[in-house]
């Protein structure tokens, strides 16, 4: 029987086993071990979700503790990265990006441009994204068209235990820097892993679902909801194809307009706040290449253009869900043409 | 610390090429031939070329958006730096960073910087990669006084202290950050009195005399490859031209900087001391000002007559996926 683990594991397996193949991967981030300088345990955490636990103990002082210290920490590892070394580091929840946001678009992704192609930048920051959580407007954010909208970072945003790995690897081994975005209510899904090293090229999007009807294009937790919306209209007989994304820079072009031009009708679901952001981007783009091709309006299920709630009930209202996405579905299969109309009357 | 004969004709050629460099670039730049923003390091060249007399290539430094000075200081080619900043394809980012982005990281120069207070952070990353590689090397960020009032910069301080960290701080002081007096921006009594807060060893420092920054740097360095961790040298110096090219310093009092060349230049103080102590004569000197004169004739000749960027350069060295 293949072997699962969850989300978290994977990740802490990709770490564990990069660690141990290449010494110059380091990790750093806010109490990734616990317990620097107390008189407890060490090891305490492992990051504040519990994703590197027990590798303080596998590598020492590879794994570092750092102060609530963003803006020097995130450059250090970006500083470091240009001197020799492979940083892993940890930015807790991705909506701290605005406290060290310049090192991370100014310095790390401008490098190997600005200085003629002369400088390599290879660190990966990893940070959380999502809501779901009940913790509110500055710890649920899924800010990956921030990061997207820069160019020379890349910017991955796995939905499975598999991809994760894979694209970890992958990311560890890449010259350049990238931003990895952990959606933290993946973290215990489970699902089957390889014991051994593999990776997960960047720019190929997955066709997680075939269908022949309509192109559900998305990414992180809502290729989940995705795939529930797609199996309650299969039961009305609509067939949808869902597509994971994996990376948003470099972005599957290729793919999404393929999969476009032949169903011709296309939903694009990111939780993400629907202004300028990676939802109007792919719409832009099948709008742009493959207009001939649509059979009706593309539909964005997104979250509305609100910060995160706090209340359950609001912030269940905030994330897009499977209905939403399924009553998205049906607007695009019920969608007449004007000539279509016409002809009917 | 006695600097051998060779020691004290390589720092007056550093100086004296950082001076040159600066005083051409001011001229070219009015007459329309380098584009965008310049910033020019002239009058501050005892600093750079006195910190930078203790590094080697294996060493980094981190520089700031006046950043001519540190990487000429480093060692870094000047025909290179100049068709950089005329944007040339010759350039030694190819055209595409300019005169706030000159880099050269096979030399440990990791770069002139846009932002104030960039540099810290990434320094204090250098000096992780050196420490656990073992080598004895050190990191330096520059900041000016305008980049010490940053949280940046506070952040390095600490997270250098905390990790024991073979970094050097050198904060340039010229007075002004931007149009703004570091009288009156800086809270403190002063840069070296905030660093000894964080536990790091800090002194203030002439930054006019060569001879006083040298051996407040040495200390420094020293103490870094030692294990000894991080220190701030403070250095007080002076800014001859604006903030920017075409900045017109109404800011600034009358003859300020007229009366600060006549009095404290650190080249001329420079050179009176060595020709008075005999270590060195005016006629070795003149040597030096004559090849550099001829260096950057050279330089600025060449850039003019290098090409622009080819139009495909626009495309390369990022990752393009629209």
């Amino acid at each position: 029987m293949a072997r699962t683990l969850s989300f978290q594991q994977a990740i802490n397996e990709a770490l564990d086993q990069e660690m141990a193949r290449d010494e110059s991967v380091i990790l750093m981030g806010e109490d990734i071990a616990g317990g620097q300088g107390a008189e407890g345990e060490m090891d305490a955490w492992g990051g504040v979700l519990g994703v590197t636990k027990g590798l303080h103990a596998k590598y020492g002082d590879r794994v570092m503790d750092t102060p609530i210290s963003e803006s020097a920490f995130i450059g250090a590892a970006i500083g470091a990265a240009t001197s020799g070394l492979r940083p892993v580091v940890e930015l807790m929840f991705n909506d701290f990006l605005g406290v060290c946001f310049d090192q991370i678009f100014n310095q790390a992704a401008k490098f190997r441009y600005m200085f003629g192609g002369k400088a390599e930048t290879p660190v990966v920051i990893r940070t959380m994204i999502g809501a779901g959580f009940r913790a509110a407007a500055q710890h649920s954010q899924s800010l990956y068209s921030i990061f997207t909208h820069i160019p020379g970072l890349k910017c991955v945003v796995p939905s499975t235990p598999y991809d994760a790995k894979g694209l970890l690897i992958e990311a560890i081994r890449d010259n350049d820097p990238v931003i990895f975005f952990e959606h933290k209510k993946l973290y215990p899904l489970e699902g089957e892993v390889p014991q051994e090293l593999y990776t997960i090229p960047f720019g190929e999007a997955e066709i997680v679902r075939d269908g022949e009807d309509v192109t559900i294009i998305t990414l992180a937790e809502m290729v989940h909801e995705s795939v529930k919306a797609a199996e309650a209209m299969a039961e009305d007989g609509v067939e949808c194809e869902v597509i994971d994304l994996r990376t948003t820079s470099p972005l599957d072009q290729e793919t999404l307009l393929d999969c476009v031009s032949a169903t011709g009708r296309v939903v694009v679901v990111d939780e993400a706040n629907p202004r300028c952001s990676l939802a109007t981007d792919i719409s832009a783009l099948i709008a742009q290449n493959a207009f001939d091709a649509l059979k009706a309006p593309i539909k964005m299920v997104t979250a509305p253009h609100t910060p995160v709630p706090f209340a359950d009930n609001l912030e269940d209202l905030y994330k897009p869900n499977a209905e939403k996405i399924a009553s998205a579905v049906r607007e695009v299969m019920e969608y007449q043409t004007w000539e279509a109309t016409a002809s009917k009357n | 610390m006695k600097l051998a004969k060779s020691e004290l004709l390589d720092a007056y050629s550093v100086m004296k090429t950082i001076r040159e460099f600066e005083e051409r670039v001011h001229v070219e730049f009015a007459a329309g031939e380098i584009p965008g923003f310049v910033h020019l390091y002239a009058g501050e060249e005892a600093c750079a070329a006195g910190v930078c007399a203790h590094l080697s290539h294996e060493d980094y430094v981190a520089s700031t958006h006046r950043g001519h000075g540190h990487c000429i200081a480093k060692g870094v080619d000047v025909h290179g730096m100049m068709a950089e900043l005329f944007g040339r394809s010759t350039g030694l980012c190819g055209g595409k960073g300019g005169s706030m982005h000159v880099a050269d990281l096979e030399l440990g120069m990791m770069g002139a910087n846009g932002i104030v207070g960039g540099g810290p952070p990434l320094v204090t990353g250098a000096a992780l990669a050196v420490k656990r590689a073992g080598n004895g090397n050190v990191a330096v960020a520059f900041v000016g006084d305008g980049g010490s009032n940053q949280g940046t910069t506070f952040e390095s301080l600490n997270l250098a202290k905390i990790w024991n960290l073979p970094a050097i701080f050198v904060v340039e002081d010229n007075g002004y950050a931007e149009a703004t007096s570091s009288k009156w921006s800086i809270g403190a009594e002063s840069n070296a009195e905030r660093a000894r807060g964080f536990g790091l060893h800090a002194v203030r420092v002439d930054g006019d005399d060569f001879f006083a920054v040298y051996e407040a740097a040495g200390e420094a360095v020293q103490r870094a490859r030692e294990g000894g961790g991080p220190s701030l040298l403070d250095c007080q110096l002076n800014r001859y031209y604006g903030h920017f090219e075409g900045d017109a310093q109404t800011y600034r009092g009358l003859d300020e900087v007229k009366k600060h060349r006549a009095d404290r230049d650190c080249i001329a103080r420079f050179f009176k001391r060595v020709t008075e102590t005999g270590e060195l004569v005016e006629s070795e000197l003149a040597a030096i000002d004559h090849k550099v004169l001829e260096l950057i004739e050279n330089a600025v000749a060449d850039a003019k007559s290098a090409p622009k960027p080819k139009a495909e350069e626009l495309l390369t060295d990022v990752y393009v996926s629209y």
